[in-house]
């Protein structure tokens, strides 16, 4: 998600950012454009016009267009205003006594029951809760299935289904199931409903008034156009809702429904849907969004994963190493069995500060899982004495190594090649400073724009591309399949 | 969701279409209470068409159009709404075609595709309802072998309408699958098969492939199947519409577009953009959850009433 907005809204300020002076027809100009930016990014409207009333207004107050750096004024303005706009992040809430009652609702086909069992096991997982899942749609086919088949596979608890059994009495039941066998938490699940059929509407309010909800959450499709204000306001004011559940990120939406949920309902966005599997559910992190969203990379989030799979230690010698420009094949493969970990490619270099289009690219030449593990058996195939020192391998050894991993010579030609752009380009950034990649990530705040200390990593020297066909510079290797950015294990250390 | 039925399906139709273009014909009211058309007021007339999906580059040309005969002049609603349903069904008459069935086929192969949610399954339950009515004999495929519950979901459709339904375990390889109910159903004389297929998010890669590889193994099996690929799109959608139309078509070749969830509030609008840009058929809309909720998408009427006009 975010990939288009943030390449639209990229190219307008960053015509802003170069310029010198700024007047106040420049602002309004580029404005303009960030509207439309927004609009086909479906961010709801109303929502759109408050923000570039508000953002124009500051940015063209005085002291912004006369100040040094107007552009990166305003670009900060705009990244202030996005963060408003998404609001603060906020963890399910579970402060009353348990079993805590968590109602989900929702439009047909909104994501409500993968997202009730998701909840369920981040609760389970992340915050130690004993939680209960019950479905109360008894309308569509199959549904309560779905929810048993989701708890069952998940080792989550779930109320037995009772066929005939009325939303309101089965959500009476998982209370009362919840209260004596200690559970922490009962996620109800409801049916998909038109937030305009009057009937459904008022029988979940009629669930609602039965258990009391602590959070009442909203679950809404990354994917929904202006569609969203009607339905985050009558759900809103039908039966009350404490937060959003935005599902789909994963997609290629644009993300205009997460900018504009918060704005029209007055709710945080508490969890983030991510994929398909149950454990694709993250907790929502607003200054995060937005610095994807101004493609500066949410580099937050990268360091966070990384730390959970690379340890500590390991990742400081690798760094230190890759300092001083030492890199051999073993620290190749150690980077290739990180990146496995850390699992979606594609995914990470989301992250990335200035990756959209390296991203994008990716889904393209479609890189395959396999490969990772086709190099890694490559250097495993290696004596240690070549992983150490990869000048050794000449044709006869190649020979060998290709046959002990039951690959061809290209392949290991390929892997080697790859190798030794890395090299060459860890060598190079290890001069340009402790300040890159390799002292630890720097900490992105907007202000780093203004400093502009961040080496961007699409303007790495040329020369360094590694054959990679129209990818941008600085990524070697990556065309011809599997390649990585290097130093990886120097984002193991938290800021 | 009760299958009443008992409201006509023209009434039910036109209930939830006026729902979605209420706010639209209220917008129109109050910007164009007998005004000069100036640039503010054009303006104001291209947010409100945006409003209801219609996507800013085709919202841009009609308030062009718009411009061009009446800039300057005093307009009033009721023109603007008649503006609107005119330029509209303009651009929608040339795809709104109904899907036939080709008798000599047996069977005619209809593969289902589209993201998650969008309404596939349900869509396939109110086809077999709508060729079974017609007195076809009709197959469908519970191709959804990921999803948890997919398979019991469209087994209860076969037995609302009757239809049989092959289906495997869940995680049973959808292509083999496909390629049995082809053989099944030519050896049972079916007309029609309808495919199921799980949800997928057009940017994931190696779900495309899959269903690439769905295309083919049919495609052995038969080769001039799959006969028909329907996209269904739900219309609560936005701009995203567009990505799906065009990823959909490059894995597998999408041949029509079904709407779903124009019972809400949603306006749909972007199929307007959709077709100035693929020109691919709609061949029908779904109004509801009920079997019967599936309606022919009718160029006139779904302008009319996305203009807030009776008709
Ligand atoms: N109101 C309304 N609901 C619909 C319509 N079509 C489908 N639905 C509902 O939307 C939800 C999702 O529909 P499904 O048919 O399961 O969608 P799907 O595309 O098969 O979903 P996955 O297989 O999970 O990807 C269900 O609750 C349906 O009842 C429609 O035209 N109007
Ligand atoms: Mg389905």
């Amino acid at each position: 998600m975010f990939e288009g907005l943030s390449d639209r809204l990229g190219g307008v300020l960053d015509k802003l950012r170069k310029r010198g002076a700024l007047k106040e027809s420049d602002v309004k100009e580029a404005m303009r454009e960030v509207r439309v930016a927004l609009l086909e990014a479906d961010v709801a409207l109303p929502v759109v016009k408050t923000f570039i009333s508000n953002a124009t207004e500051r940015a063209i107050g005085a002291d912004v267009l006369r100040s040094v750096t107007p552009g990166q004024m305003v670009v900060k303005i705009v990244h202030d205003e996005l963060k408003n706009m998404l609001g603060d992040g906020e963890e399910i809430n579970l402060a009353s006594t348990p079993p805590v009652p968590i109602l989900m609702v929702g439009l047909q086909g909104s994501g409500k029951t993968t997202s009730s069992a998701k909840i369920a096991l981040h609760l389970t997982k992340k915050r130690n809760k004993k939680v209960l899942l019950a479905s109360l749609d008894i309308y569509r086919p199959a549904a309560q299935q779905q929810l048993k088949v989701l708890a069952d596979d998940n080792g989550l608890g779930i109320l037995p289904i009772v066929m005939g059994e009325k939303p309101v009495s089965i959500a009476k039941r998982a209370m009362d199931m919840g209260r004596k066998e200690g559970y922490d938490a009962v996620i109800l699940d409801t049916a998909g409903r038109l937030h305009i059929d009057m009937e459904l509407m008022s029988e979940v309010a009629q669930v609602r008034d039965a258990v009391n909800p602590v959070e009442t959450l909203l679950v809404t499709d990354a994917m929904t156009g202006q569609d969203s204000v009607n339905v985050a306001k009558e759900f809103a004011e039908k039966v009350g809702i404490t937060g959003i559940v935005l599902t789909r990120v994963d997609g290629d939406a644009r993300g205009g429904a997460a900018l504009s949920m918060r704005q029209i309902t007055g709710c945080p966005i508490k969890m983030l849907g991510v994929g398909e599997k149950i454990d694709e559910m993250e907790a929502f992190h607003p200054d995060r969004i937005a610095n994807r969203i101004l493609g500066m990379g949410d580099v937050v989030s990268l360091v966070e994963k990384a730390a959970e799979n690379i340890k500590a230690e390991d990742a400081e010698k690798m760094a230190k190493k890759l300092r001083k420009g030492q890199f051999d094949l073993n620290d190749l493969l150690s980077q290739l069995k990180q990146l496995q970990n850390m699992g979606d490619l594609s995914g990470i270099m989301g992250m990335l500060p200035g990756m959209g289009a390296l991203k994008k690219q990716m889904s393209q030449t479609k890189i395959d899982p396999k490969l990772l593990t086709h190099q890694e058996a490559i250097i495993l195939s290696m004596t240690p004495k070549e992983r150490e020192n990869p000048a050794l391998i000449k044709a006869s050894r190649k020979k060998r190594i290709a046959a002990g991993c039951g690959l061809s010579v290209q392949d290991v030609n390929k892997l080697l090649k790859q190798y030794q752009t890395m090299s060459t380009m860890i060598k190079k950034m290890g001069k340009m400073g402790k300040k890159g990649l390799f002292g630890g990530m720097p900490k992105m705040d907007p202000a780093m724009l203004e400093g502009g200390d961040m080496p961007d990593l699409n303007n790495l020297p040329k020369g360094l591309t590694g054959g990679g066909g129209g990818l941008p510079p600085g990524f070697p290797g990556l065309g011809g399949g599997g390649g990585m950015p290097p130093g990886f294990p120097g984002f193991g250390k938290k800021k | 969701m009760s299958e009443e039925g008992k409201t006509s399906w023209f009434a039910r139709l036109k209930n939830g279409l006026k729902r979605s273009s209420s706010k639209l014909t209220t917008g129109i009211a109050d910007i164009f209470t007998k005004r000069r058309l100036d640039d503010d007021a054009l303006e104001e007339f291209e947010d409100l068409l945006i409003t209801s999906d219609l996507g800013v580059t085709t919202a841009a040309k009609l308030s062009a159009e718009l411009a061009k005969t009446r800039f300057d002049k005093e307009v009033d609603s009721a023109e603007i709404q008649q503006f609107i349903a005119d330029e509209v069904a303009k651009i929608l008459e040339p795809v709104a075609k109904p899907l036939v069935i080709d008798p000599t086929k047996k069977p005619h192969v209809i593969l289902v595709v589209g993201v998650n949610g969008s309404g596939k399954t349900t869509t396939i339950g109110k086809l077999a309802k709508t060729y079974k009515d017609q007195g076809l004999k009709v197959m469908m495929a519970a191709g959804d072998t990921f999803r948890a519950a997919a398979v019991e979901q469209l087994k209860v459709w076969g037995e609302r309408t009757d239809c049989p339904v092959i289906a495997r375990d869940t995680g049973a390889d959808a292509a083999g699958l496909a390629f049995d109910a082809i053989d099944q159903a030519k050896r049972e004389g079916y007309d029609v098969l309808l495919v199921d297929t799980a949800g997928r998010l057009q940017n994931k890669a190696h779900l495309m492939d899959e269903l690439k590889k769905i295309v083919r193994v049919i495609t052995k099996r038969d080769e001039t199947a799959p006969h028909d690929t329907l996209l269904v799109l739900d219309a609560t959608t936005g701009q995203n519409a567009h990505s799906q139309v065009e990823t959909f078509s490059q894995a597998t070749n999408v041949s029509g577009l079904i709407v779903t969830k124009l019972d809400g509030t949603a306006k749909g609008g972007v199929v307007v953009a959709l077709a100035e840009k693929f020109g691919k058929p709609v061949h029908a809309i779904g109004v509801g959850e009920a079997a019967e909720d599936l309606r022919p998408f009718e160029a006139r009427s779904f302008a009319r009433s996305l203009a807030g006009l009776e008709d």
